[in-house]
């Protein structure tokens, strides 16, 4: 497997926009376990099914990083 | 080391080409098989310790399902729970430690199902067209027009928009799961020709749970969307 410069570009513009995203959720979470701690076992398994949707968007763009 | 978009063939039966994701379809489907064997014929009213766990899951997912489609929900579990098993295991097949090894003609003889485009692809399809099928069933042809089609221009407007989601939640569904398990295979093996102790199980471990995670993502979107196709649909009144 080479790794190449247009690869590189296209994962690193690619993960940008996930990368805030999956912090946002995850200060959100965290917030919202701090003001109700006993919720915690609801929040947590829909944060880990939010973060997995975020990352997909970074992965469609790892793909295309990979085939290059 | 499979870095090739397509998988590679390894003989073909008549014009039919057997690639190895195939082999591996055919291997998951026989763990599939041999599980569901072993546990109805040892099945007894205090569980063992395996059948605790499939009971567990089961259990699990019908209370999911029970909240959230109500009614429907005797049509929308057995989807929802066979999507979760197959993607599941089929993602831990690329785990298997001695199997995957093993190289026909220089290409690997096992690779993951779910990292092939071409499955991907129709499992996308069938949960979208069983989603489909299953509204038209329920709620009836013409209600399920209303949701797309109306007099309102505001609401015919955001149905045209709707059934133009319809197709990218096609390729949604077949590219997250795709894109997960195919780039976590080369990971994985470019990680271990370069290390080879401590950071290969490092990785092993993260592909565990990345393959949990999508196949539970993918079968709680097919819930969903088919709960929202078995209602009624509420327009702007």
């Amino acid at each position: 497997m080479t790794i190449t410069l247009t690869g590189g570009i296209i994962a690193a513009i690619g993960t940008i926009g996930p990368g805030v995203g999956i912090g946002l959720i995850g200060a959100k979470a965290v917030e919202a376990i701090g003001r109700n701690p006993d919720a915690q076992g609801k929040i947590i398994p829909i944060m880990i099914v939010s973060m997995g949707f975020a990352e997909a968007l970074a992965i469609y763009s790892l793909v295309f990083a990979f085939l290059k | 080391m499979t870095a090739t978009l397509a998988p590679d063939t390894l003989f073909t039966i008549g014009s039919f080409p057997i690639t190895n994701t195939v082999v591996d379809t055919l291997l998951v489907d026989a763990l599939i098989f041999a599980l569901v064997i072993y546990i109805n014929k040892n099945i007894s009213v205090i569980p063992t310790f395996f059948q605790t766990i499939i009971e567990l899951a089961a259990e699990q997912f019908h209370s999911l399902t029970e909240s959230t489609a109500g009614e429907n929900t005797k049509k929308i579990f057995p989807f929802v729970m066979t999507f979760f098993l197959f993607i599941f295991i089929a993602n831990y097949s690329e785990l298997l430690p001695v199997i995957t090894g093993v190289t026909v003609k220089g290409a690997p003889l096992i690779r993951s199902t779910s990292s092939d485009l071409n499955t991907t692809l129709a499992l996308a399809l069938i949960s979208i067209v069983a989603t489909h099928t299953m509204g038209i069933r329920t709620t009836g042809f013409k209600a399920y027009l209303a949701r797309f089609f109306s007099t309102n221009p505001i609401a015919l407007f955001s149905g045209l928009l709707e059934l133009v989601s319809e197709f990218t939640k096609i390729i949604s569904f077949s590219f997250r799961l795709f894109g997960n398990i195919f780039v976590g295979g080369i990971i994985l093996a470019s990680i271990t020709a370069v290390f080879a102790f401590v950071l290969p199980s490092v990785v092993m471990f993260y592909e565990m749970f990345v393959g949990f995670i999508q196949a539970l993502i993918f079968a709680l979107l097919t819930m969903a969307f088919m709960s929202i196709f078995t209602t009624a649909h509420s327009g702007i009144e």
